[in-house]
């Protein structure tokens, strides 16, 4: 390792944790309730349908737009990771060049700001795409899957690389002493050790990059929050409905992500203990 | 000496620039205990790790069973399967019990059938006196018990020579015995041994030569009887009356 790699490597604060609360979601059903009764009071009229009846009309559209979210964030997710396990193993390498450049291409999506990157990938990538004689259709969603995969792929590979690197020196050696190659070393002794410090900041990851997927919307995939304006467009631009409709769609954020940060916190604090 | 396992003549190693062993040799022969003692910070650590090839040298000879390490061709494997090392912090694979920390490398690295590799373990298991510890995880052990997996998983490749880098200065005082006992009885059985070591009665009791290193350089040796009754240099002396 080049003496100066780790003070590069370093400069970088961590990726902002989410720690969420089971309060935040009693505080966000509250305020949806809330703002929903409130609608309905200060418009009195009894013109327009009550806004939970409104609410509970437009569910299966949403959540048909919520579904989309969850594979966008999986696929992403699946992808981001297979591509950063290979680059945070550049990142590690021994040999210089691969190291240098696996480093470059992590800074670059990782500083990368990924409503950018989408647009880039929407607008780069062509509506079909051939492979030899098979064509694929290549439908925004999935352009979007790309698009977030590869800031996946950046943070995946730093957090391969932080847990590896957290490694005492004494594990490497041990296992280098009784003769295991190089790879039999990461493979064998390193890397299941490590897996366990890498899984809290990866399911964190996770439940960014789950948020981050209304990012699609701007760039014109049908999610749920596409469907709100939708559903707030249908409804005749009803004041009234804007606080409850988009209320409704962080609850449903939440409902999904805080079990995996519950999870993650679970997760930081056995790892804690037992180390 | 014809029958000397570990021969190492002029070898110098230096750090960012700053020579850390200027100069050492020295040979074991088969079936010795080699001890090296010396202050802290006067290379002993670095020397030894010089041996299995955990730290490249820059200059000088280093032969282990007429296999050159300081060579850009070396199999280093090869030199690893002949040389076991025990660490001072012993450096046992937490994520996995005692018996595999002692399987792995014979399983991996030799290629051996998985009976006859942990039938192996068990054995030495018993011999270093931990039968029934076998599926327990290091972080579960003691560490005069962790050090005791350490030198069986270090057995475990059937080595000509081992060494021992101050493996009991880790450890609770009263769990240094058990270690040292240990040591004595593989030294016993003819394993050829060397050794860093504070453990000044060990040394003169075990040893069949004593080393004594002082900034990077071995400044007197001989057998322990002249060398803790007679020391020469001034040096030998000023340590050796701090310590004893």
């Amino acid at each position: 390792m080049s003496r100066l790699m780790p003070v590069i490597l370093h400069n970088r604060a961590p990726a902002p944790a989410i720690t969420l609360r089971a309060w935040h979601g009693l505080a966000l059903g509250g305020l949806v309730l809330l703002s929903g009764a409130a609608a309905d009071a200060a418009t009195g009229a009894a013109a327009n349908t009550g806004v939970f009846m409104t609410l509970a009309r437009w569910t299966p559209l949403l959540l048909e737009g919520f579904a989309l979210n969850i594979l966008i964030s999986c696929l992403a997710m699946a992808i981001g990771t297979a591509l950063g396990i290979a680059l945070g193993l550049g990142l590690i390498s021994l040999f210089a060049p691969l190291r240098h450049a696996s480093w470059a291409v992590m800074q670059f999506f990782r500083n990368a700001p990924w409503l950018v990157l989408l647009f880039f990938m929407i607008l780069l990538l062509p509506y079909h795409l051939h492979i030899g004689p098979l064509a694929f259709a290549l439908p925004d969603w999935l352009k979007a899957v790309i698009g977030l995969a590869l800031p996946v792929m950046a943070n995946v590979a730093e957090i391969l690389r932080g847990g590896v690197q957290a490694m005492p020196a004494g594990q490497w050696e041990a296992g280098a002493s009784l003769g295991f190659t190089r790879a039999q070393q990461l493979w064998l002794i390193i890397l299941p050790q490590a897996f366990r410090q890498m899984l809290p900041p990866w399911m964190n990851l996770y439940a960014i990059l789950t948020t981050s997927t209304t990012l699609a919307s701007i760039v014109g995939v049908n999610d749920v929050v596409t469907r709100a304006g939708q559903v707030l467009a249908a409804e005749g631009g009803r004041t009234d409905l804007l606080a409850p409709i988009y209320g409704y769609v962080l609850l449903m954020f939440f409902i999904y992500t805080y079990p995996v940060a519950w999870g993650t916190r679970r997760l930081e604090q056995r790892v804690r203990v037992r180390r | 000496m014809n029958d000397a396992l570990l021969v190492m003549e002029d070898v110098h190693k230096s750090f960012g620039g700053v020579e850390v062993i200027k100069g050492v040799s020295l040979s074991v022969a088969k079936g010795e205990v080699a001890c090296i003692i010396g202050p802290s910070g006067s290379g002993k650590s670095t020397l030894i790790r010089c041996i299995n090839a955990l730290v490249p040298i820059e200059r000088g000879s280093i032969r282990v069973d007429g296999i050159e390490v300081n060579d850009p061709k070396l199999d280093r494997l090869k030199l690893r399967r002949h040389v076991g090392m025990v660490f001072q912090q012993y450096n046992l694979f937490a994520h996995r019990t005692a018996l595999q920390n002692v399987m792995m490398a014979p399983l991996h690295v030799l290629k051996r059938p998985r009976a006859e590799v942990e039938a192996n373990a068990r054995a030495l298991l018993q011999k270093v006196r931990l039968a029934g510890k076998e599926n327990a995880y290091p972080g579960e052990l003691s560490g005069g018990q962790q050090q005791r997996v350490a030198i069986a998983r270090a057995l475990a490749m059937q080595p000509d020579l081992m060494l021992f880098d101050e493996v009991t200065a880790a450890l609770d005082p009263e769990t240094v015995g058990e270690v040292l006992v240990t040591i004595r009885q593989l030294a016993e059985e003819g394993m050829t041994c060397l050794l860093v070591t504070h453990e000044m009665g060990f040394a003169r009791e075990v040893g069949n030569h004593i080393y004594f290193t002082d900034g990077g350089v071995i400044v007197e040796h001989g057998s322990p009887r002249e060398f803790f009754s007679n020391p020469r240099d001034s040096r030998t002396k000023a340590f050796l009356s701090q310590i004893l």
